[in-house]
């Protein structure tokens, strides 16, 4: 039975970049974007990804949408590819993104390969959630997802390891759908939102027997770190819950419905509130001590105001900066490779305050050092 | 290196060995053990009398029944399907430090057989002489003041260090406070274990782009809870912190110890001492630098040193000597206990205080000098591979070992460290160390050629990988499908935490899947 890939392209991903318009979301801003001589480099990078699958093409069959959103570039890397849907030459929209992936899933897919930034992320997201597992090929201007590999090579290798080996070295996880407001990203106001989780696969760093041993799988180290956390957790405070996977065994084991997407509040380990903005947890933090936990976001290694902004400066600078948990897996931390944890307030004096050292919760027992920056 | 080195044309014996126990014959017997006397048994009485009621078998034990000859070739097959230490140029097993064992230390540790912990000290005064001497030797390499030689390995070591700084901090009422440990993210995964299963909460340091971490990031992490530092120099990277010293300041500062893991003191051998830096206690891995065989798991030694300060919690006994005779001193009010039972593993002193013995104090910083040559060398040649990179401290020498990438060769073509690792031993070359886990280096491996391998090994070493580099980027399909002639092909690399699908054991396995009883 052949494995079969999905390849959807989003031919002006990437196009805002280079001449400075901060993305590509919606007709004039395309329009504008073209008048400058802006060049796509999402064809290109797709085009990289898909020469490292070139090994396995008779194994797979590889389905894509016309033209530029994967038929051209599926040629071009040197496969044969199944074209499906229709859409208008050079005029291609959001809604054929969608279109395409739900055709995915329709024909049972075993991974979809997308090239594109966090706005073709939330395309496919909005079209098929966290049915089918995918992978992004980073060629949009704005990255804040971590839905991607970390490069178009990478991308590749990472699509060729899992429908050749499958299982056996690759796991599924769930990771961030990030987006940035362009509009306001364009008057220099920053406005992220935590979209959703989709599926993406990634390889587990095996090694058993020998002198290394074996390592504990991430789903272990997330529940040590849960567990440490409710250890942790005392009486009469109130818990200000972030979002973020590490975040949601937390909330499972002390058996509280959890908002995937949102804040949460805990009071003696019961549920006060779910899905709050600013207000909100403002007027349950009266009178109560107060304390945050909260975990990385998206790829960019953010834990303020990269889809939290209800946790604002203003609850921050009731709560203080000692009274912030900040959990995260060792991977997690090692995968920002040396750049600090990032802050955005919104305020500069807070950001300030956040700014340092920190202790991250990894197990128990177990912290790691960060840098906390902005 | 302009010649051209010769790439063996390897296989291993191919045996598809069952288990023994699937080898068992009913009634089948390489011994049979003679009959007592019947005054004997009628004297003594049934063996099972002397074995204490909750202790004794219910059922007899499921032993594989064969003759000797079977049971010779068994292991023989195993043996020779084991691509071991002597077999192979074995600088693939980096920070393990596998040097050659001589031979001539194994005759001499067998004459211990002959003799037994129990006996009158009167009676073993040459084991006593051989440990007190030993201790004094690595005194002097270390500049501490009493060694234990209880632990039976590095990590043991690790967390006898521990219960010691638990103890010290305990006696001075700060205990409750003292509950945090420092280590980096380089050091021996055991750094972080043993403080943690001593209760403690270990807090671990990031490497900058220099390889160790910022000295300010341990300023940071250092307050009124540090209870103390476990750290490795070099780390696994061959990197040396130079600022050492004042890492140690920082942590006294505070009020904590500083324990020196020197299981990399391969490269610092009589160059650099643990006093001198300023630490409170350091260990030796005797079956690592001091020569004694790693043995695969054991035995071994993990020599531990202390100053005068934490002296009177080392474990009991110590060899003493008041001039004349040497004693065991169980006098030690402050005392851990015992982290192992009699004196340690004996067979292990001896090879190592041989050896120190052969070598002489010039020969030891002669062996420290010649693997930090040997690991440059081959560092260069490694360095000169298509796909090889190296991070870190660029432009600074390492000492005894580097942790390279694959990254290049992994983004270039697909072929990353484990399927390398798969192909070398098609050339006869044991599958290289990695690095612990988690990785932070990409891709890595951490080859190790110290002062016994010769530029010929280091050569042929590099060759291979030089090899299968060039086949990643021409012809990948037998780096992936790796290995060809080994004995075994790829191994199922799952995590055995599924009870449903593994058995522990060969009795776990017939009720599993069998449904025979035991």
């Amino acid at each position: 039975m052949k494995k079969k890939l999905g390849l959807i392209v989003n031919p002006i991903a990437g196009i805002g970049g280079r001449v400075g318009l901060k993305g590509s979301d919606g007709p004039i801003i395309l329009q504008k974007a073209i008048e400058l001589n802006a060049k796509s480099e999402s064809p290109e990078r797709a085009i990289e990804a898909l020469k490292r699958l070139v090994d396995i093409k008779e194994e797979i069959e590889l389905i894509t949408y016309p033209y530029q959103m994967g038929e051209e570039e599926a040629k071009i890397a040197g496969f044969c590819p199944r074209v499906i849907g229709q859409i208008k030459r050079n005029e291609t929209t959001a809604n054929d993104t969608q279109k395409a992936a739900l055709a995915m899933l329709d024909l049972k897919v075993d991974l979809i390969l997308f090239s594109g930034g966090d706005g073709t992320a939330r395309d496919i997201y909005q079209a098929i959630h966290k049915s089918l597992p995918v992978l992004g090929i980073p060629s949009g201007v704005k990255i804040h997802s971590a839905v991607y590999a970390t490069s178009p090579k990478n991308a590749g290798n990472l699509a060729y390891l899992y429908l050749k080996e499958n299982t056996k070295k690759m796991q599924i996880g769930e990771a961030e759908v990030m987006d940035i407001d362009e509009e306001a990203f364009r008057n220099n106001r920053l406005s992220a939102k935590l979209y959703g989780y989709l599926k993406v696969p990634y390889e587990k760093n095996l090694l058993q027997g020998g002198k290394t041993g074996s390592s504990p799988s991430e789903d272990s180290e997330v529940e040590a770190i849960a567990s440490e956390v409710i250890n942790l957790m005392e009486k009469d405070y109130l818990y200000i819950i972030g979002s973020g996977t590490t975040i949601q065994p937390i909330m499972k084991k002390l058996g509280l419905t959890n908002t995937l997407l949102g804040v949460d509040a805990i009071y003696n380990f019961k549920l006060i509130g779910s899905d709050l903005n600013e207000n909100e947890i403002l007027t349950l933090m009266k009178g109560k001590k107060t304390k945050i936990i909260v975990t990385i976001i998206g790829g960019q290694g953010y834990i303020f105001g990269r889809g939290n902004q209800q946790i604002s400066s203003n609850v921050i600078k009731k709560v203080g900066k000692e009274n912030i948990l900040v959990v995260a897996t060792k991977s997690k931390i090692i995968s920002l490779r040396n750049k600090p944890l990032l802050v955005d307030t919104g305020e500069e004096k807070i950001n300030q305050m956040l700014s340092g050292y920190i202790k991250v919760i990894t197990g128990i027992n177990e912290r790691m050092l960060v840098k906390i920056d902005y | 290196m302009t010649k051209d080195i010769k790439i063996r044309n390897y296989h291993a014996p191919v045996w598809s060995e069952p288990i023994i126990m699937e080898l068992s014959q009913k009634g089948q017997r390489g011994i049979l053990v003679p009959q007592s006397e019947k005054e004997i048994k009628k004297q003594v009485g049934q063996a099972s009398q002397y074995i204490p009621s909750d202790m004794q078998r219910r059922e007899l034990p499921q032993l594989p029944e064969l003759a000797q000859p079977q049971v010779i070739r068994h292991y023989e097959h195993l043996a020779q399907q084991t691509l071991g230490m002597e077999m192979n140029i074995d600088i693939s097993q980096g920070t393990c430090t596998m040097k050659y064992s001589p031979k001539v230390n194994e005759i001499l540790a067998s004459k211990i057989q002959e003799i037994h912990p129990y006996q009158d000290v009167d009676t073993i005064q040459g084991i006593l002489e051989i440990i007190y001497k030993l201790d004094l030797c690595l005194r002097e390499i270390s500049g501490m003041d009493q060694f234990t030689f209880q632990p039976g390995g590095g990590a043991h070591a690790t967390f006898t260090n521990s219960c010691i700084m638990r103890a010290y901090h305990d006696m001075n009422g700060e205990l409750a406070q003292r509950n945090e440990v420092i280590t980096t993210m380089f050091s021996h995964p055991c750094d972080t274990a043993s403080p943690r299963t001593a209760g403690f909460k270990v807090i671990t340091l990031m490497p900058d782009e220099n390889g160790y971490p910022d000295l300010e990031a341990l300023k940071a992490a250092c307050s009124k809870h540090t209870a103390g530092l476990m750290i490795t120099n070099p780390e696994d990277t061959g990197i040396y912190n130079p600022k050492i010293e004042e890492y140690v300041k920082a942590v006294h500062d505070v009020g904590g110890l500083c324990f020196y893991d020197q299981a990399n003191l391969n490269g610092v051998m009589g160059i650099a001492r643990a006093k001198e830096a300023g630490f409170d206690a350091c260990h030796f891995n005797l079956h690592k630098t001091f020569s004694s065989p790693h043995g695969c798991m054991g035995p071994a030694c993990g020599a531990y040193g202390t100053t005068k300060a934490l002296e009177p919690f080392l474990p009991t006994p110590i060899v003493s000597f008041d001039g004349g005779k040497y004693h065991l001193d169980y006098n030690l009010p402050n005392s851990i206990g015992k982290v192992r039972e009699f004196f340690g593993n004996v067979e292990v002193f001896i090879k190592s205080f041989a050896w120190i013995l052969s070598m002489g104090p010039d020969g030891l910083v002669e062996a420290a000098q010649a693997s930090v040559i040997n690991n440059n060398y081959l560092s260069k040649l490694l360095l000169a591979i298509p796909g090889v990179v190296k991070h870190y401290a660029e432009g600074k020498v390492r000492l005894d070992q580097v942790r390279f990438s694959w990254e290049k060769l992994k983004e270039d073509t697909g072929i990353g460290t484990e399927e390398v690792q798969n192909r070398m031993v098609d050339f006869g070359i044991q599958s290289y160390h990695t690095s612990h886990h988690p990785y932070i280096v990409p891709e890595p491996f951490t080859p190790e050629p110290c002062e016994t391998y010769s530029k010929e090994d280091c050569e042929y070493w590099a060759a291979v990988l030089k090899q299968i580099s060039h086949e990643a980027y021409t012809n990948p399909e037998i780096v992936r499908n790796a290995p060809h002639n080994s004995s075994i092909h790829k191994l199922n690399k799952e995590n055995l935490d599924n009870p449903e699908k593994w058995a522990m054991t060969w009795r776990a396995y017939q009720r599993k899947w069998k449904n025979k009883i035991g």
